[in-house]
């Protein structure tokens, strides 16, 4: 078989493999069971003497969700301080300037929310203290944020009939101190060791064999890659992202860094098993994911390195598929696969060119942010999984003849109502806005201070996509879906940093990450305070491979199919017309 | 007049009432309680805008025949949901109507304090009046007999020809309205007010109007209120992004497509549905309190069964006798014969009967003797024996082990060893023994067992599949009921039990979270009956009893909550599969109308016409026409509901997600190509 596609199947493997252990030991650290890294308690007991939290007490579920936005609440200002102000802070040898209004915003908000959606390049729109206390740190902390909320779900359902779901900054603390903190110290480790920069200083200086000098950025990078792609957070150090040779230096960071996308996402599910002892449901939800996972991977590999269709009618064989944006050193295969893997897990992390991908690929890579519940970001992926499965147990229940139970917990009109709340958000986000490009696209509107060139002229809607048509559709699609998943990653060739798409998708950003994690927790929370109801016969088993169908049918109709005529005229149309 | 339990799905009288309201219930303040049909309406009448536009010259919107289609077929959609609730809503109105006419303009004889009668008519009786009612008269309404005692002929209600016995006191003192008295003479006291009897409660409930939604109604409801937002979103936003790729889009090309994706085929069925469980219930001669209460039996997780009359044909019957000396068996049945004699209890006239069929010339009991005539001894709580003191002073009495034992230790005599152990062996096989003693010495034992139901363990066994678990309910000592119980394989039981017993059985599943089910009559079980999740009345029942539960079972049949058990499930079920196949339809409808709309513009998109429809027109003819067909396609089902088959949630699962789910997906595909090649033709 093909070595580059024996690579990604490795690359997967070692992902599933490593991720059985860390759900193991997920689990314990929110069971709060003993484990190798008590040795943080100190630390952890000096945060909270510090900060004057009681961790012993127990907290409902509205406290966790009061707590958990009380502190993004403090964190997002202190991001617009920092970017807004970065030109007169410390460490910032290069001398970028401060961040206007709207960038700062969107670049805040865009941080807050685990997305990472980055308008501005990394090399020269922020400071090294900007890099390291504001985006880096919110990378850390919105990571923690998703898991410690998943950790409150999680101790919910194991409740019989309960109001006390544990501490949301127990959980919050060591989800960073536990968890992200050391994976990443590991990874980081590893990727310094590869060639990637971790220093203070500016910019490096080079003269080429041509005789030019260029000026190569570089920075503390190694720490900001290994929780970028351990967190599901996608912001690069560099604007190019993992494309860039210091980010991704060479075949075998890329192994790894590909191993860090998935590896707290499927280990979540898999914590979950160990966490509420019902392995088996956890393997029935990665069963689903890994489905739904491969449905995506498959053809965009095969489409990936296929010899796109335009060289085909010109006779060409490309030999190594669709090269164009890609890197020599990674290949088209693990490319395809990075492509899948970032997008199906609300990561946005990228190692090529998403804008050149072949239209399938590019309908692939929505797809999964579509979905986003595919192994999904840390902690919310697992929430937005959640709800498909309550939407499924309703569904189901019906069909057996009881009121539909979940783990012992009727769910009943309260429950459905927030969960089809939740369903609809993601469409409504994503089409609404899409639209309303869309509509000022195809009418040219004038769009006054929104809309301004550098030269400060006012520019017509529109004048944002460099590729019209079909493609340009798709960008505008791929935007938008990338907030409303918290993704981050960029089609590109869209000209995004400007009052418009900045405001525009920050609150789509905003919207899309706090509302999908207030409806899965407080359903899980009104679960958990009801009686609990043991299971017979006549009760729905939501650990076969039958009710795993059902969530995916659910999955596919809800999620899917939704986006079916806008996904038509975008990359469908472009695929049927080359 | 017998009721007509069994009538035709599409009976013509019906039929003609449902089409005359499918059109009245076209208004809008009706359509509004069903919001994913009101969505329709809404498409309707921009459909009907749009053709009285075409009418007047607009060019843009395609040619008036095909707008004029698409709006009529969008109307039919409507008249079909409409048609379905409306018959479903006829076939209950007319098992109610016919039920309450039983009891219409039936004169009561008015029993005035002064001691006179007054005529008035069952209409006008109030709650507390009481009224006097003869052999031959019709009884005018629900009530209690205060006074009296009355042979009654209930087969108005019940369909039983065989009368029953009601009297004052005790537990069978309630009549029913339309039931006739054959003998004897009662006074009865009007319990409920005109407009109030569960019947006027039952009626309101298959009436539209006053219908309540269930829990589980009302959150189908908001799941499918969902899905129909996300797909306004979806055809909303189509515009825009259609403009973008510079492809008109027609007003009845969006409506098409929003009306096809919206789930339509539950929306409108969704209502008949739960009439139809209703009516059901009806059929099956029970009445409920509110539709609650019949999708709360599908939840059942234990049933509460009393054994007598459920689990085992009456009572007991005696099945052997068992003299103390084999040679002495047929003086002893001869005794035995004798103390039964004026026994009117079930048992004692099953020892008649079995000593019948024994010993060819049983003598008579010698009415003369030198002490005079025989003295028959009545059963009585203290002694807790009963029997005869024949005219020649021999004192035969038969009763329970230990009375019988009392008595003869008392004049000191022993219980011979063997009577010992013969008592111990037929208790441990569930029988019960009945020693009988002449002038105080033992001299045999009488072996009642009793007879369980045929094929009760197969109704046991299919609960238990649905996981339902049976808890029978006696008197009887451990052993006995043990053995029953292991015998018709009931998963629990209830021995020695007393009122509070079962009370507290219930309240003990209740706080482990299950949910309990008991049939009951007495005025001691209604605690019990309002406490359990479902308590089903028999009609026989007292009022109170009555009040406490929320169903009436008319048959007086125990074993009905087995029925309405699986009523209930069905009608989850079809509720359930239904929105599978509704929502699993879209994924055809989809690809019919998704290239049909593009391909114009952007001719590529062929590829995405799997079906190969023959134009955009015809495919959205097709897709619409489709849809509407399916509904009335599916009101048979949605009436009778989907068959339950006790295999087990998970089977249950697989198959229904195979038929409807999978069954769904496909069929539209078929289904629309089919439609297609005829449209096709045309357009």
């Amino acid at each position: 078989m093909n070595t580059e596609i024996l690579g990604i199947i490795l690359i997967y493997l070692l992902s599933l493999g490593l991720a059985i252990p860390t759900g193991y030991y997920i689990a314990r650290v929110y069971a709060g069971q003993k484990t190798w890294l008590d040795f943080m308690q100190p630390i952890e007991s000096l945060f909270f003497r510090l900060s004057g939290i009681n961790a012993q007490q127990a907290m409902t579920w509205e406290a966790h969700l009061r707590a958990m936005l009380t502190i993004n609440l403090l964190w997002f200002l202190w991001a617009m301080f920092v970017l807004m102000n970065q030109g007169w802070l410390p460490l910032n040898p290069d001398q970028n300037p401060s961040m206007s209004p709207d960038l700062a915003f969107n670049t805040a908000v865009s941080f807050l929310v685990n997305c990472n959606l980055q308008h501005y390049s990394g090399e020269t729109g922020v400071s090294y203290f900007a890099q390291v206390f504001c985006l880096m740190f919110l990378q850390f902390v919105t990571a923690g944020t998703g898991m410690a909320v998943c950790a409150t779900v999680f101790k919910a359902m194991q409740a019989r009939t309960a109001q006390d779901l544990g501490n949301f900054y127990v959980y919050f603390l060591k989800s960073c101190t536990r968890i992200l903190l050391p994976f990443s110290i590991v990874l980081a480790l590893f990727l310094a060791y590869n060639g990637t920069p971790m220093t203070w200083e500016g910019k490096a200086q080079l003269i080429s064999l041509e005789g030019d000098t260029i000026q190569v950025s570089r920075g503390p990078a190694a720490a900001m890659i290994a929780i970028k792609q351990l967190g599901t957070n996608g912001g690069g150090y560099f604007g190019v992202n993992s494309a860039h040779p210091l980010e991704n230096p060479s075949y075998l960071s890329n192994v790894a860094e590909s191993i860090a996308i998935f590896l707290i996402p499927m280990a979540i599910v898999f914590a979950l098993g160990f966490y509420l002892n019902r392995k088996r449901l956890a393997y029935m939800i990665f069963g689903v994911m890994t489905v739904g996972f491969l449905l995506l991977v498959i053809p965009t590999v095969y489409y990936e390195m296929q010899t796109p269709a335009i060289f085909q009618k010109m006779g060409i064989d490309t030999q190594s598929g669709a090269t164009e944006g890609k890197e020599v050193r990674l290949g088209t295969a693990a490319s395809a696969y990075w492509a899948i893997a970032t997008t199906v897990t609300s990561n946005g992390s990228v190692n090529t060119m998403h804008d050149s991908l072949m239209p399938i690929s590019g309908m692939t890579a929505l797809l999964g942010m579509m979905i986003n519940a595919l192994y999904g970001g840390v902690g919310v992926g697992f929430l937005n999984f959640y709800v498909f499965i309550i939407l499924a147990v309703f569904i189901s229940g019906l069909m057996v003849g009881r009121t539909p139970e979940f783990l012992g917990k009727k769910i009943e009109a309260r429950e459905i109502k927030i969960a089809m709340l939740v369903a609809l958000l993601h469409p409504l986000l994503i089409l609404g806005m899409t639209a309303l490009a869309a509509y000022l696209s195809a009418n040219q509107t004038p769009m006054g201070w929104w809309f301004l060139d550098a030269e400060g002229k006012s520019l017509a809607g529109g004048a944002w996509l460099n590729n019209p048509n079909f493609h340009g559709f798709s960008e505008m699609l791929y935007e938008y879906t990338s907030s409303a998943a918290n993704n981050g990653s960029g089609f590109e060739g869209l000209a995004d940093n400007n009052p418009f798409w900045n405001i525009t998708t920050g609150i789509v950003l905003l919207l899309s990450r706090y509302i999908p994690i207030i409806g899965p927790v407080a359903i899980a929370g009104i679960l958990a305070n009801k009686k609990y109801i043991p299971a017979s016969t006549g009760t729905l088993q939501t650990d076969t491979f039958t009710f795993g169908l059902m969530v995916f049918a659910v999955i596919f109709i809800v999620a899917a199919l939704a986006f079916f005529p806008a996904l038509t005229l975008g990359p469908l149309a472009e695929f049927f017309s080359s | 007049m017998k009721r007509n339990l069994e009538n035709k799905l599409f009976d013509k009288k019906l039929v003609q009432m449902a089409i005359r309201q499918s059109f009245v219930k076209l208004n809008p303040r009706l359509m509004f309680r069903n919001p994913v049909m009101f969505t329709v309406e809404v498409g309707t009448v921009v459909m009907f805008f749009v053709v009285v536009g075409i009418t007047f010259g607009d060019t843009t919107q395609g040619s008036l025949v095909y707008n004029l289609l698409i709006f009529l077929i969008l109307l039919l959609t409507l008249l079909f949901a409409n048609f379905a609730e409306a018959l479903a809503e006829a076939r209950g109105k007319a098992q109610a109507d016919s039920l309450r006419k039983t009891r219409e303009e039936t004169p009561a004889k008015i029993a005035k304090s002064n001691g006179q009668i007054e005529i008035k008519s069952s209409a006008q009786l109030q709650k507390g009046d009481v009224f006097v009612c003869e052999a031959g008269d019709i009884i005018p309404a629900d009530g209690e007999i205060v006074e009296g005692l009355a042979s009654i002929d209930e087969s108005a209600i019940t369909g039983e020809s065989a009368p029953v016995i009601r009297e004052a006191g005790g537990d069978k003192s309630s009549v029913t309205g339309g039931t006739k008295v054959l003998s004897d003479q009662i006074k009865v006291i009007v319990t409920t007010q005109p407009g109030e009897s569960f019947l006027d409660k039952m009626i309101a409930l298959v009436e539209g109007a006053s219908r309540q939604k269930t829990p589980n109604e009302i959150a189908l409801t908001i799941l499918l209120a969902g899905f129909t937002l996300v797909f306004i979103i979806v055809c909303i936003t189509l515009k825009p992004f259609a403009d973008y790729a510079k492809t008109p889009i027609t007003i009845a090309a969006f409506l098409a497509l929003f009306v096809c994706l919206i789930p339509t085929t539950i929306g409108g069925l969704l209502s008949a549905i739960g009439i139809a469980g209703m009516d059901r219930a009806l059929r099956a001669n029970v009445i409920t309190k509110s539709g609650k209460a019949v999708e709360t039996a599908g939840d059942i997780d234990v049933l509460l069964l009393d054994k007598t009359g459920t689990i085992t044909i009456g009572n007991r019957k005696a099945t052997h006798f068992y003299p103390l000396q084999v040679a002495d068996l047929e003086a002893f049945v001869q005794q035995c014969v004798w103390a039964s004699a004026t026994d009117e209890t079930p048992e004692g006239k099953s020892i008649v009967e079995l000593a019948k069929t024994q010993i060819k010339n049983l003598s008579p009991i010698p009415r003369q003797g030198k002490n005079g005539e025989a003295r028959f001894v009545k059963f009585s709580a203290e002694t807790r024996s009963s029997g005869v003191d024949l005219p020649d002073g021999t004192r035969i009495r038969k009763g329970a082990f230990d009375s019988i034992k009392n008595l003869v230790e008392k004049a000191g005599n022993q219980v011979p060893i063997v009577i010992v152990d013969k008592v111990k062996q037929i208790s441990a096989n569930g029988g019960t023994p009945l020693v009988v003693s002449q002038n105080e010495q033992v001299c045999g034992v009488i072996e009642l067992q009793d007879i369980i139901k045929t094929g009760i363990q197969e109704r046991f066994d299919r609960l238990r599949k649905m996981g339902v678990k049976t808890v029978m309910v006696t008197g009887d000592n451990p052993l006995t009921a043990k053995y029953i119980a292991e015998k018709a394989g009931v998963d629990d039981f209830i021995a020695e039990a007393k009122p509070e017993d079962k009370m507290n059985y219930i309240r003990s599943e209740q706080a482990e979270g299950r949910l309990v089910a008991m049939m009951g009559d007495g005025t001691n079980d209604a605690p019990a009956l309002a406490q359990a999740d479902v308590g089903v009345a028999m009609n026989s029942g007292t009022q109170a009893a009555k009040e406490a539960g929320n169903m009436v079972d008319l048959d007086n049949d125990p074993t009905k909550l087995i029925e309405i058990v699986e009523i209930g499930k069905q009608l989850l079920m079809t509720r359930g599969t239904l929105t599978t196949f509704s929502i699993a339809n879209d994924v055809a409808k989809y690809f019919a109308i998704v290239p049909a709309l593009f391909i114009q513009a952007i001719p590529a998109l062929q590829g995405l016409n799997i079906m190969g429809l023959h134009s955009p027109e015809s495919a959205i003819l097709s897709a619409v026409i489709f849809n509407a067909l399916i509904i009335p396609a599916l009101i048979p089902l949605a009436l009778r509901g989907v068959a339950y088959k006790p295999i087990g949630a998970s089977a249950l699962l697989r198959r229904n997600l195979l038929i409807y789910g999978v069954g769904g997906l496909i069929i539209p595909f078929i289904g629309i190509k089919l439609i297609d090649l005829g449209v096709g033709l045309f357009f």
